[in-house]
């Protein structure tokens, strides 16, 4: 079985890098074009992955919800930056406002759902859990569509075409390259929050061992709220990005992002932050180029093929670890 | 004769740490044997061991069922481990709370039984044989242990004490000849505990079964065994009867601490 | 009853949920003509709404809590203490067929119509039943099966004329087939994890049929499919609907029948007991993998029959039919019908299909309450709608 595993995968990367290695030489461009435009679309998948990854670290649950925590995000920054664009406001602080807006309320969003649908299940069996998320899920995407619309709503862009920028525009536009560059700043300040800050390092605490963390004086029902909480702050951030990028939204988005974010989660073992970025951007690469270089109506396929493939062969994922389970 | 439980130099690790380490225990058939040790020192990653619900790292591990040959069990499914005859309760309760008592016992059954999925269905007059007598059988072992008066309760709803026996009825339902009970005693009252210690010695006496129980009643332990094993930090430190394991000095130290190190 | 304390808190989430829910309630934004309208009572309703709520989250909260403590011993459901009783056992039945019997002669085709697709979702919903509620397997692709029929009856029906009756045991083995080939590899994860890849396979049926023009006819699907014949006679489209109803109704009963006898079978207990706890259960001498691929490979049986079903019906078949949310609302039916619990799952695909029908006006709310309603039945009664009963075995006492 392990040689099996052995060939195919020796296989598999050798007939990939022989072919990838024709097209690029054949197009360094538009491989260059794709690499990025996978970069920016991993971005999105991390910013997601996270909230994932962190709860899934801490309650073991996958918390369906979060697609709509981001579209959530998404959708209230457009609603703020309409109106306040209505009234007049300067550009430069509806784009702030915006961001703040739907950071803001995607947390609210993130906290109300841990104390509605999950923290009552605490002890319940992991099934229960998980159909209420898929409830809890199914619940805010009908509320935003029917409280607001299922049409496609236009999203203009809230970032603008930097003028300094302009020289590699035609490579990776202004709002791809702001993408990229968030993301690597929310990485590095979420790095510094969890190694560093005492709400950090509690959250790490709990995730290793629920109740002697609670024996050492550690809240833990606060130290869930705070992860749902800094999950649903970056989901917000990934969710404004991308509707920036793309350039609409509906109450829609989240869902399949959602699930993309997750399969990059379990990609890069899931509980494993660096591992949730790592899988994201190895996703978000790897399906730019299967679009790109295969068939484009397959892009969701692919994705779901990986997450078998991952799950049969390396449950665990590139950075997680094997877990035994307790008796 | 070959003993029936025979495990050598069994070890397990856990990452980086030893959770046994060559432990070598062997059980005589007809034998009521304990397996003791402080908190953690590995006497149910033992039995997790050689019922398979571990993968364990080195050592060997033969049974001799009575009137078979010697097998290894390192590598088998758990539930190929019960097939071959062994049958355990475990420390925390762990009852299937959606079903009666008597379902209960009747899982236990599950693996001498042989309807599948389309007997099920079609209820051939096999199928209904085997169902009646798989009943029988199982309140029979219920009366054995003495829950005949539960026997259409939820197995949740039982008080404590019989919650425990309700696990001993369940492991007896697939016909072991070694029943290895973790912690039978734990939380009973000395009522209870009394009627455990019968009803251990009626098993061993007219099952036919050879018992190996983890247990921290001391008192109960000591009347009950045969021979006692002692672990500690995953070592094995002391075998012998009773009076030989209370009076071997690394026992008490292990027990007890090491005064030296106290000052 | 409610305590002062309550009722402040209760006051604060009300604030909480108004705060909250403002850019989305209360704002409509209209980015195409940039329009911006405010609906100031949003804010006002939602304000009281979440008061009340809160105060009854609260009181059942408390409720469960208390009940845990007090140890009381579960009522039988009502229903279940009326069937077990004789005397009105057999007159309930008795009305019960009268009525699916008279039901079409009596109602005009669309009651029948709407019936035909509840009770569809009834067989979809005992054959989910199996695999969610008695073995524990959250499965979120059940709709793939349920393609497999349909697209098995539509194609052979297409490409070689072959009939319904032919078709149903043929998609039956397809289903199963299917069944294990997806369960061979994915039974072995974790539970969590076998919801979501289900679910992307439930996905990536859909978008092969959607693209694969030449197999499936792509987003145009596949019209013109036949009717159930009678010994080779083809109905006209009335008597056509009667007749499909009498074959649903056969093959519910049909399900009901060997569903019963499944759940209190070797089988059917080694299911609950895997659902129960994995690791006692394997203890017990049980296969795990061998007996949750029988429970998966069955749950798929059962979706490619109402699959063939559909199609008969419907006489037009698309991958619009098989989304995702397809897949969510036989889950709704199960989960709130009660896991486990044939009569359960049966009140639940009536009562969920069949009242969103009629009430035209709650109709676009339906999934939004569908949602609401798995998180409170999960956070307040686990066990559904009606829970499940298992066997009462009677013996004589043998001593004394």
């Amino acid at each position: 079985m392990r040689l099996f595993k052995i060939i195919l995968g020796v296989a598999v990367v050798g007939i990939l890098g022989f072919l990838g290695i024709k097209e690029i030489i054949a197009d360094p461009v538009y491989f260059l074009e794709l690499f990025l435009g996978g970069l920016t679309r991993g971005s999105i998948y991390a910013l997601i992955a996270l909230g994932y990854t962190m709860v899934y670290g801490i309650i073991q649950l996958i918390n369906f919800a979060h697609g709509e925590i981001y579209m959530i995000g998404a959708m209230t920054a457009l609603i703020v930056a309409s109106v306040l664009g209505l009234w007049g406001w300067n550009s430069a602080v509806i784009v702030i406002l915006a961001f703040v807006f739907a950071i803001v309320y995607s947390c609210a969003y993130g906290f109300t759902v841990e104390k509605i649908a999950y923290m009552p299940l605490r002890t319940a069996p992991r099934l229960s859990a998980l159909i209420s998320a898929i409830g809890m899920s199914l619940f805010l995407q009908n509320y935003v569509m029917l409280a607001q619309t299922s049409e496609y709503m236009p999203f203009e862009s809230l970032i603008p075409d930097f003028k300094f920028w302009e020289p590699f525009s035609h490579i990776i536009t202004s709002v791809e390259m702001t993408i990229i560059v968030t993301t690597v700043i929310v990485m590095i300040l979420l790095g510094i929050l969890i190694k560093f800050t005492k709400i950090g390092k509690a959250m790490r605490a709990a995730a290793q061992d629920k109740i002697m963390a609670s024996l050492v004086g550690i809240n833990v029902n606060r130290v869930i709220s705070t992860t749902f909480v800094v999950g649903s702050a970056t989901a917000a951030i990934g969710g404004v990005l991308i509707a920036c990028h793309v350039g609409q939204i509906n109450f829609y988005i989240g869902f399949l992002a959602g699930l993309k974010a997750f399969i990059a989660a379990v990609l890069g073992g899931i509980g494993s932050i660096p591992g949730a970025v790592l899988g994201s951007l190895v996703l978000g690469i790897s399906e730019s180029m299967f679009t790109g270089y295969f068939w484009s109506e397959y892009e969701d396929v692919f994705a779901f093929s990986i997450l078998v493939i991952i799950l049969i062969f390396r449950p665990s994922g590139i950075l997680g670890r094997d877990e035994t389970s307790k008796v | 004769m070959e003993p029936i439980l025979n495990v050598k130099n069994l070890t397990m690790n856990f990452g980086g740490l030893k959770a046994l380490d060559t432990v070598n225990i062997a059980v005589e058939k007809g034998q009521i044997a304990a397996l003791i040790g402080p908190n953690g020192a590995g006497k149910t990653t033992f039995f997790n061991c050689i019922t398979g619900i571990y993968e364990v790292s080195e050592g060997r591990m033969e049974i001799t069922p009575p009137g078979k040959s010697t097998q290894e069990l390192k590598g088998l499914k758990t539930n190929v481990v019960t097939e071959r005859g062994l049958a355990r309760t475990f420390q925390n309760i762990r009852l299937f709370e959606g079903m009666t008592v008597l379902e209960n016992v009747m899982i236990g059954r599950h693996c001498r039984l042989k309807s599948g999925i389309f007997s099920a269905m079609l209820r051939p007059s096999s199928q209904k044989d085997e169902e009646k007598k798989a009943v029988n059988d199982s309140y029979k072992i219920l009366e054995k242990i003495g829950l005949e008066q539960y026997v259409n309760e939820m197995a949740v709803n039982l008080p404590y004490g019989a919650q425990r026996r309700l696990e001993i009825a369940r492991a007896l339902a697939t016909d072991p000849f070694l029943l290895l009970l973790d912690e039978p005693a734990a939380g009973m009252n000395p009522q209870e505990t009394k009627e455990l210690d019968d009803l251990i010695i009626w098993l061993r006496d007219n099952e036919n079964l050879s018992i190996l129980l983890i247990e921290h009643d001391m008192k109960l332990v000591m009347s009950l065994s045969d021979n006692i094993h002692v672990v500690d930090y995953g070592k094995k430190i002391a075998e012998g009867t009773p009076e030989e394991v209370k009076s071997n000095p690394d026992v008490i130290k292990a027990y007890l601490g090491d005064e030296s190190e106290d000052a | 009853m409610v305590t002062k304390k309550e009722i402040k808190l209760s006051f604060f989430i009300g604030l909480w949920f108004m705060v909250l829910t403002f850019p989305i309630m209360v704002i409509k934004v209209n980015t195409i003509t940039n329009t911006v309208i405010f609906r100031w009572p949003n804010l006002l309703w939602v304000g009281i709404v979440c008061f009340f709520a809160s105060l009854i989250w609260n009181y059942l909260l408390r409720m469960k809590e208390e009940k845990k403590k007090a140890d009381t011993k579960d009522d039988i459901p009502i229903v279940h203490r009326l069937l077990q009783n004789e005397k009105f056992k057999i007159p309930f039945l008795a009305a019960l067929a009268i009525f699916f019997l008279l039901y079409p002669f009596v109602f005009s085709m669309y009651h029948t119509s709407i019936l035909i697709s509840a009770l569809i979702y009834v067989m979809l919903g005992l054959g989910l039943n199996i695999v969610v509620g008695l073995a524990g397997l959250l499965d979120l692709g059940y709709v793939a099966f349920y393609a497999v029929g349909a697209y098995t009856y539509a194609l052979l029906n297409l490409h070689f004329g072959i009939s319904f009756w032919v078709v149903l045991p043929i998609s039956a083995v397809f289903g199963a087939i299917a069944g294990t080939l997806l369960g061979y590899p994915v039974l072995r994860l974790r539970g969590d994890y076998l919801a979501i890849v289900t679910l992307g396979f439930g996905e990536i049926i859909r978008i092969v049929l959607e693209n694969w023009d030449d197999f499936s006819n792509g987003p145009r699907g596949i019209g013109n499919i036949p009717a159930p014949s009678f010994f080779g006679h083809q109905f006209g489209q009335h008597d056509s609907v009667i007749y499909i109803y009498f074959i649903v109704i056969g093959l519910v009963l049909m399900t009901i029948f060997f569903v019963n006898r499944l759940e209190n079978s070797r089988i059917g207990r080694a299911w609950i007991a895997l659902r129960d706890d994995e690791i006692a259960c394997q203890a017990m001498g049980i296969d795990k993998f061998k007996t949750k691929l029988t429970a998966f490979t069955l749950g798929a049986t059962w979706a490619a029959l109402g699959g063939v079903v559909f199609a008969a019906k419907t006489s037009f078949i698309n991958p619009m039919s098989f989304t995702i949310w397809e897949s969510i609302t036989i889950l709704c039916v199960v989960v709130i019908g009660g896991m486990g619990s044939a009569i359960g799952v049966i009140a639940g695909a009536l009562v969920l299909i069949l009242l969103p029908e009629y009430l035209r006006a709650v109709a676009e709310y339906r999934m939004l309450v569908f949602g609401a309603l798995q998180v409170i039945v999960m956070v307040f009664k686990p066990e559904g709608l009606i829970r499940s009963v298992r066997k009462i075995y009677k013996f004589k006492k043998v001593k004394e």
